[in-house]
């Protein structure tokens, strides 16, 4: 051992010698003790070099962004998200379709969502939606004095809430 | 009492827990098996970009929802805020929150059962991230407690969904089912065979990711790996969950062959190692952390292989856990540093294996693999 290697993130003697592949590519990591220990490299659900390589390879550059576009629901940017990787609330996924969408096909295994929905959330939205809908039709109705019309939906109207609300009374 | 039981974590730490409990199945080469679900409250930021106030806000909605669930009864509940630095080294350790929400600021939390086999962190990179832990490999047993768990959580929100990306996540790599389910394994004879490099890159092309580190030399992460799927958009959640089970079937396969392989070509060998590590256990007064994981793997080998009785794999698998710093500190009661912790971790194992049966190995015949 004419050579010790030398620790990858501090540079003291390595006891710590490692390999892990990433992309297909072998990477070899020399890590002292101390270092070992504090990134974790006891905990396999801990330590990845793949995170630590695809953070690094995370480059902001593209296309640029239209300036001034912003998620309108909350104020995020392209800009942040090529920084961060990461977007500002579900409704960015709308705001940012042009930018997002391109890149799923090289992130995943198919670009259209099979599997699990979350049924209760999805009805009580479209509840919520009819309901919407019905209170203009309600309004509507009532300024141009058309009060069958109006009776009639506000039959509907209650059996919506009730449908919304099946234990109250 | 109730209140009080819920927010302590020395009450977590004496409960019988899913994967420090004897009682739970132990089986050979999976130690457990874990799948996680992220999920976020329709209309709020992400907790990245959420305001103080509005990260508030989702964690007493959350808890609120997570309090209605007969899984989650008389759950422990903790704000990361109030938990100190080695309580959440802790609760990483036993796989219950991850590293990033024990770093993270104001408003996150964690909900975990009385079992600990679910937890529910709030404010990681989403809103929720729930997840179950099972001993051993039980995928479908474990899809169906999360799927159900899931289910009855979306009775009290509103969860964030497109038809066509599926449930929205703050990161797009997460997108679609939002699941990520894994294994743990112990497959120290591919590491010793040379053989994980082969296993990790046909385990990549079959769209399925290897965390942990294989070395030469000193095994500072005991053999010990976590396969999980890659991607999240496009397939099922039993699509995924069938194509990873059939991966960890042939690994479990490929681990078994490598065992068999190595008692044929030299028994002696792997069992002057298994004997090694038993002796140094036994009788080792400095430890760190890296040598201990190697040297309880190797004990775990031996029982595999029908060294030691099969019902001391729980024993093994709770000092995995617990020979870890921060266990090892709270059990000393303080923090204390590297050194003085390597001092306590040997004296900790000495005492654990004491009165451990000896070795059982017949030069005639080199046994079978498990
Ligand atoms: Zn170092
Ligand atoms: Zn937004």
């Amino acid at each position: 051992m004419a050579n010790p290697l030398k620790c990858d993130l501090c540079s003291k003697p390595a006891t710590v010698h490692l390999t892990q592949i990433v992309n297909n590519k072998v990477h070899k990591v020399d890590l002292c003790e101390a270092c070992a220990q504090a990134k974790g490299v006891t905990d396999p659900g801990g330590f990845s070099l793949a995170d630590l390589l695809l953070k690094a390879s995370l480059t902001p550059d593209a296309a640029p962004p239209a300036p001034g576009t912003r998620c309108p629901r909350c104020g995020y940017t392209p800009v942040e998200f090529k920084k961060h990787g990461r977007l500002g609330c579900p409704a960015c996924y709308d705001a940012f379709a042009t930018l997002v969408e391109p890149m799923l096909a090289n992130m995943h295994s198919g670009v259209t969502h099979s599997g699990k929905v979350p049924a209760r959330s999805l009805e009580r939205k479209s509840l919520h939606d009819r309901l919407t809908k019905l209170e203009l039709d309600l309004t509507e109705a009532i300024k141009s004095e058309r009060y069958e019309d109006a009776a009639r939906t506000r039959d509907e109207i209650n059996q919506v809430k009730q449908a919304f609300h099946p234990d109250a009374p | 009492m109730p209140r009080e039981d819920s927010t302590s974590l020395a009450a977590l730490l004496s409960a019988p827990s899913e994967l420090t409990d004897p009682g739970s199945s132990k089986t050979a080469i999976v130690l457990m098996t874990r799948i996680r679900l992220a999920r976020n409250v329709v209309g709020h930021s992400f907790p990245g970009w959420a305001k103080p106030a509005q990260r508030e806000e989702i964690l007493t909605s959350c808890r609120d929802a997570v309090a209605r669930l007969p899984q989650m009864k008389r759950c422990f509940n903790f704000a990361v805020a109030d938990l100190g630095e080695l309580e959440r080294q802790i609760l990483v350790e036993r796989h219950l929150i991850s590293r990033e929400l024990s770093g993270s600021k104001g408003g996150a939390g964690v909900l975990i059962s009385r079992d600990q086999a679910f937890s529910l962190m709030v404010n990681e990179e989403d809103h929720l991230r729930i997840q179950v832990l099972r001993a051993g490999l039980n995928l479908k047993r474990a899809w169906t407690a999360i799927n159900d768990l899931d289910s009855a959580l979306e009775e009290h929100l509103d969860f964030a969904f497109s038809p066509t990306l599926g449930y929205l996540t703050a990161c797009p790599t997460n997108l679609g089912t939002a699941m990520r389910a894994s294994a743990m394994m112990h497959l120290p004879a591919l590491v010793i065979s040379n053989q994980m490099e082969k296993v990790v890159r046909a385990v990549n092309q079959l769209g399925m990711v290897v965390r942990g580190l294989f070395g030469e030399g000193s095994d500072a992460s005991g053999s010990i790996f976590q396969i999980s799927n890659q991607t999240t958009l496009g397939e099922a959640e039993e699509v995924i969950l069938k194509r990873l089970g059939s991966v960890l079937q042939s690994i479990v396969e490929h681990e078994l062959n490598a065992r068999a392989k190595l008692l044929e070509a030299d028994a002696g060998k792997l069992h002057d190692k298994i004997g090694r590590a038993y002796g140094i256990l036994q009788n080792s007064h400095l430890l760190t952390s890296g040598e201990a994981m190697n040297l309880l793997s190797l004990l775990r080998l031996g029982i595999d292989l029908g060294l030691f009785p099969d019902d001391q794999r729980s024993l093994i698998d709770r000092l995995l856990i617990e020979a870890q710093p921060g266990h090892l500190q709270h059990t000393h009661r303080g923090e204390c540093d590297a050194a003085q912790r390597d001092v306590l971790r040997a004296a900790r194992l000495r005492s654990e294996f004491a009165s451990f049966p000896r070795p059982e190995i017949r030069p005639a015949n080199p046994g079978a693999a498990a």
